[in-house]
C-alpha cells in the first residue's frame, strides 16, 4: 500500500513521467486498435458480402494483422528511379506522426484519462491533423509518377474543401460549449443533460460526411481510387513505408470517430445518465464481456479443429474472469468513461465500414460540388441558426433542436431545387 | 488522337493499361489529359492476339469449334452456338426441337452470366465493392448448371455442329427452374444497391453519351446500341433457333448514357429469365442431333454469314467453304471489337474517372477484341 502511494506521489510530482507513461500506453493501444480495425473491416465487409474474410492465420484469422505487419516489415523498401529520395522517404513519416500525435489531446474518460488538456484542444487537433496532408502531397509528388501525382492533387483539393465544412460544423458546437477545450465540451454536454447531436443534428451529419471525406474513405476515396489510379498517392510505396501510410489512414479514421464522439455524442458520458431506472446500464461493461464470452464459446462449439476449440474455450474463460473483475464496483466506476467512449467510437467506425460496403465512389467534380455547394452552405446555415437561437432562447434543448432541424430541411430544399442530375428513371420495355 | 507527340505544356499523356485494374484485360488506352479532363484517347489492342481466324483455316469444321469458346470467354456458350449455327447454315441442316430449346436455355443462361460479370465489375470500377460478390454468387449457380451439363464451366464447348453433344442431365429442368425462381429477386437486390443510389445515378447519368446515329455509324450493337434508343435485337430482327416462338421484350433506353445501358442490361436479365421459362415449357424428349455426316464437308464455293445476338452485341461468323474438310476462310465479327470503337467518341470531354465507367459500360472482353 505504501508503495502504491509512493508511486502515486512520484507520478504527481513528476508530471513528465506520468505523461510519458500515458503516451506509451495510448500509442500501444492505438497501434493495436488500428491493426485490429483493419481485421474488423475485412471481417465486417466479408460478412456483408457473403464471404468469410481472413480465416487462415489463427482461429478465424485472428492473427492476420500480425502476419500482415510482419510481411510488410520484411518487404523490400523500394525507391523508384528518379524519385526525390529524401522527400520520398520522409513523406510517410510526416503522415503517421501527424496522425498519432493528435491523440494527445483526446479525452478518453473523466479526470486523468487524457494525456493533456490544452485549453485550445480542438484547434491543436485540427492543426496537427491537417499537417498529415503534407505527407500525402509530398509522397505523391516525390514518386515521379503520374498516378501518384494525380492522387495527391486530389487529396489536397479534397482535404482543403472538406476541412471548411467540418470546421463550420465544429464551430456551432463550440458556440454551444463556449470553450475550445475538449474536456470542457464534454462537461458542458453533461451539464445540459443532452448531447450536442440532439442540439444540432445537422452539424453532426455534416461533420460525419466531411470526416469520411477527410479520411479518404469510400464514397470519397478518390485519392486512392484503385480502379482509376491503381494505388493513388502510395502507388510507388512498398514495404513498411506503405504500412505507415496505411496506419496513418486508419489512425485518422479513429481520430475522426473520436472527435465525433467528443463533440457530438457526449464523449465518455453514459447514455441516459439522468434516467434513474436506466442506471442498470452501469453494468454494461461486464455484460458486454459476458456477451463476448458467449459469442466466443459459440464459435468454439462450431469449430471442428481441436486446437481452435481449446483456444476459444480459454478465450471465453478469460472474458468471464475479466467480467468478474470489471463487475467490482471500484473498477466499474473507473472504467465507466473509457468504456462508453470506446463503444461510441466503435459504433462510428462500424458505420464507416458499412459505407464502404454500400456506396459507389463519387467523381472528382461531384465531390467538389458536394463539398462546396451542398455541405458548406448547409454548415453555414446551421451555424447561423445555432447562433441566433443561442442569443434568442439561450441553451435550451427544444428550441435549438427544432430550429436546427427546420433550418437544415429548408436549406436542403433550397439546395436541391437547383439539382438537375441524378434523377431516377426507368426504360422502355421494363417489366418486373 | 492526331498529335499525341506535340504535347501542350498543360497536357499530360497518361497510359492506362495494358496492366490496369479497370481496363478489363490487356487493353491499353493512351489518354491525352488536360488536368483530369480527357482531350483524346487511343486504344492499343492486340496484346491477346492469337490468330484465331487463321487457325480456323488449318482445322476441320468440328475442330475449330472449341477455339470460338476462347474468344469471348465469359460467354463461351453463345460463341460456340453462333459458330455451330453458321456451319449448319452452310450445310443446310435442320435442328430437332429439343436441341433448339436446349441451346436457347443455355444461351440465355450464358447471357445472364455474362451480364452478371459485367454488372459486378462495372460497379466495382465505380467504387461499389459489394455487388461483385453478389453477382458472382449467382453466376456460380449458372456455371454449376453448365458443369453438370457438359463438365466444363468456362470454356464449355457445349454444342456440336448439328445438335448437342450430350442430352440434358436428369435434374437439369429442376435446377434451371429453381434458378429462374429465385434469380429475379436477386436482380431486385442489385437494383436496390444501385438503381436509385444517388451516387450511382450521378456517376452514370449523362456519362459517355452515344447518340443513335453515332452508334449506327460506328457499327455498335447489343445493349450499347439499345441504350441509345435503337430497337435492334437480332433475336427479333432475324430470329434464329426458335426465338420467333417465344415472347420477350427488347428493352431500349433513350438517353444513350451509361445509366441507360445499365438499365437495359438489368432488364435483359429479366427478359432472359422469361425466355428460359418459356423454353422449359416447350422442352420435350426427342432426338438431339440433326442429319449431319461423320465428316463435315460442305460443297465448294458456298459462303455464309450468320449472326446471333450475343450478350455483348451482334456476333457474326462469315464462313467460306472450298469443298474440303477445312473452312477456306472464317471471318468473325466480334461485338466487343466494334463496340470498342465508340470509346473515343464517348470519353472526350469527360474526366479520368469516367473513362473507367465508360470502358465498363461498353462491356468488352479482350479475348474477343484481339482474337
Amino acid at each position: 500500500m505504501a508503495a502504491t502511494q509512493e508511486v502515486a506521489r512520484f507520478l504527481s510530482d513528476h508530471s513528465l513521467v506520468e505523461a510519458t507513461l500515458k503516451i506509451v500506453v495510448v500509442f500501444a493501444v492505438l497501434s493495436g486498435l488500428v491493426a485490429y480495425l483493419v481485421y474488423l473491416e475485412r471481417k465486417v465487409l466479408a460478412f456483408m458480402q457473403a464471404r468469410l474474410g481472413p480465416m487462415r492465420v489463427g482461429p478465424w484469422g485472428i492473427l492476420q494483422p500480425i502476419a500482415d505487419g510482419l510481411k510488410l516489415l520484411l518487404k523490400e523498401d523500394l525507391v523508384p528511379a528518379g524519385a526525390d529520395r529524401t522527400v520520398f522517404l520522409l513523406a510517410p513519416v510526416i503522415s503517421v506522426v501527424a496522425a498519432f500525435s493528435v491523440f494527445a489531446a483526446i479525452p478518453y474518460g473523466p479526470g486523468g484519462w487524457t494525456i493533456t488538456n490544452p485549453n485550445v484542444g480542438i484547434l491543436l487537433i485540427l492543426g496537427l491533423s491537417s499537417l498529415g496532408i503534407y505527407g500525402i502531397i509530398l509522397g505523391g509528388w516525390s514518386s515521379n509518377s503520374h498516378y501518384p501525382l494525380i492522387g495527391s492533387f486530389r487529396s489536397a483539393a479534397q482535404l482543403v474543401s472538406y476541412e471548411v465544412a467540418a470546421g463550420l460544423a465544429i464551430v456551432s458546437v463550440l458556440l454551444i460549449a463556449n470553450s475550445l477545450s475538449l474536456v470542457a465540451i464534454v462537461q458542458r454536454q453533461q451539464q445540459m443533460g443532452a448531447w450536442n447531436v440532439f442540439l444540432n443534428p445537422v452539424a453532426f451529419v455534416i461533420y460525419l460526411i466531411a470526416g469520411v471525406a477527410e479520411t479518404n474513405r469510400n464514397p470519397f476515396d478518390l485519392p486512392e481510387a484503385e480502379s482509376e489510379l491503381t494505388g493513388g498517392f502510395h502507388t510507388e510505396y512498398s514495404g513498411f513505408r506503405f504500412a505507415l501510410y496505411f496506419m496513418a489512414e486508419y489512425t485518422n479514421m479513429v481520430l475522426i470517430a473520436s472527435l465525433a464522439v467528443v463533440l457530438f455524442l457526449g464523449g465518455w458520458l453514459r447514455p441516459f445518465e439522468s434516467v434513474r431506472w436506466l442506471s442498470l446500464l452501469k453494468y454494461a461493461p461486464a455484460a458486454a464481456l459476458v456477451g463476448a464470452a458467449v459469442f466466443v464459446l459459440w464459435l468454439g462449439l462450431k469449430s471442428r479443429v481441436r486446437a481452435e476449440r481449446i483456444f476459444f474455450a480459454a478465450l471465453a474463460m478469460g472474458c468471464v474472469l475479466l467480467a468478474a473483475v470489471v463487475a467490482m464496483p471500484a473498477v466499474l466506476e473507473a472504467i465507466q468513461g473509457v468504456f462508453w467512449f470506446t463503444v461510441k467510437v466503435m459504433a462510428i467506425l462500424y458505420a464507416f465500414i458499412w459505407y464502404r460496403a454500400t456506396f459507389p465512389r463519387y467523381r472528382f467534380d461531384q465531390l467538389m460540388t458536394v463539398g462546396w455547394q451542398r455541405l458548406i452552405p448547409l454548415a453555414l446555415s446551421s451555424l447561423i441558426v445555432t447562433a441566433i437561437m443561442l442569443v434568442w432562447t439561450g441553451q435550451r434543448l427544444a428550441p435549438l433542436l427544432v430550429a436546427n432541424v427546420l433550418g437544415g430541411a429548408l436549406t436542403v430544399l433550397i439546395l436541391s431545387a437547383r439539382q438537375d442530375s441524378g434523377r431516377f428513371r426507368t426504360i422502355e420495355g421494363a417489366t418486373r | 488522337m492526331a498529335e499525341a507527340t506535340f504535347l501542350d505544356s498543360n497536357e499530360l499523356l497518361v497510359n492506362m493499361g495494358p496492366q490496369h485494374p479497370a481496363t478489363h484485360g490487356v487493353l491499353r488506352v493512351k489518354l491525352r489529359l488536360d488536368g483530369e479532363r480527357v482531350l483524346g484517347s487511343e486504344c492499343v489492342i492486340g496484346y491477346l492476339h492469337r490468330g484465331v481466324e487463321k487457325i480456323a483455316e488449318n482445322r476441320t469444321y468440328a475442330q475449330f469449334a472449341p477455339y470460338t469458346d476462347r474468344m469471348d470467354y465469359v460467354a463461351a456458350v453463345t460463341n460456340g452456338m453462333g459458330y455451330c449455327e453458321a456451319v449448319e447454315k452452310l450445310l443446310g441442316v435442320e435442328l430437332p426441337p429439343r436441341a433448339q430449346w436446349t441451346r436457347m436455355i443455355l444461351a440465355e443462361l450464358q447471357r445472364i452470366a455474362s451480364h452478371l460479370l459485367w454488372l459486378g465489375t462495372h460497379a466495382l470500377d465505380l467504387g461499389a465493392m459489394t455487388p461483385v460478390f453478389y453477382t458472382f454468387r449467382e453466376r456460380e449457380e449458372i456455371l454449376n448448371i453448365f458443369e453438370s451439363y457438359c463438365g466444363a464451366r468456362l470454356t464449355t464447348h457445349a454444342f456440336r455442329i448439328g445438335g448437342l453433344q450430350y442430352d440434358l442431365y436428369d435434374e437439369f429442368e429442376t435446377d434451371v427452374r429453381k434458378f429462374c425462381d429465385y434469380f429475379p429477386g436477386k436482380i431486385d437486390e442489385y437494383e436496390q444497391l444501385l438503381t436509385t443510389n444517388r451516387i450511382w445515378m450521378e456517376r452514370t447519368q449523362g456519362v459517355g453519351v452515344l447518340s443513335a446515329e453515332d452508334a449506327i455509324a460506328l457499327g455498335v450493337t447489343g445493349p450499347v446500341l439499345r441504350g441509345s434508343g435503337m430497337h435492334w435485337d437480332i433475336r427479333k430482327a432475324q430470329p434464329y433457333e426458335a426465338y420467333d416462338k417465344v415472347e420477350f421484350d427488347v428493352p431500349t433506353g433513350e438517353h444513350g448514357d451509361t445509366y441507360d445501358r445499365y438499365l437495359v442490361r438489368i432488364q435483359e436479365m429479366r427478359q432472359s429469365v422469361r425466355i428460359i421459362r418459356q423454353c422449359l415449357e416447350r422442352l420435350e424428349p426427342g432426338p438431339i442431333f440433326g442429319k449431319v455426316g461423320k465428316i463435315i464437308k460442305p460443297p465448294a464455293g458456298i459462303e455464309v454469314y450468320h449472326s446471333i445476338e450475343g450478350p455483348k452485341g451482334e456476333l457474326g461468323y462469315f464462313v467460306v467453304s472450298d469443298g474440303t474438310v477445312n473452312p477456306y476462310r472464317v471471318r468473325i465479327r466480334p461485338p466487343s471489337f466494334l463496340n470498342l470503337q465508340a470509346l473515343d467518341k464517348m470519353v472526350r470531354g469527360h474526366l479520368v474517372a469516367d473513362v473507367v465507367a465508360i470502358i465498363g459500360t461498353i462491356d468488352i472482353v479482350l479475348g474477343e477484341v484481339d482474337r
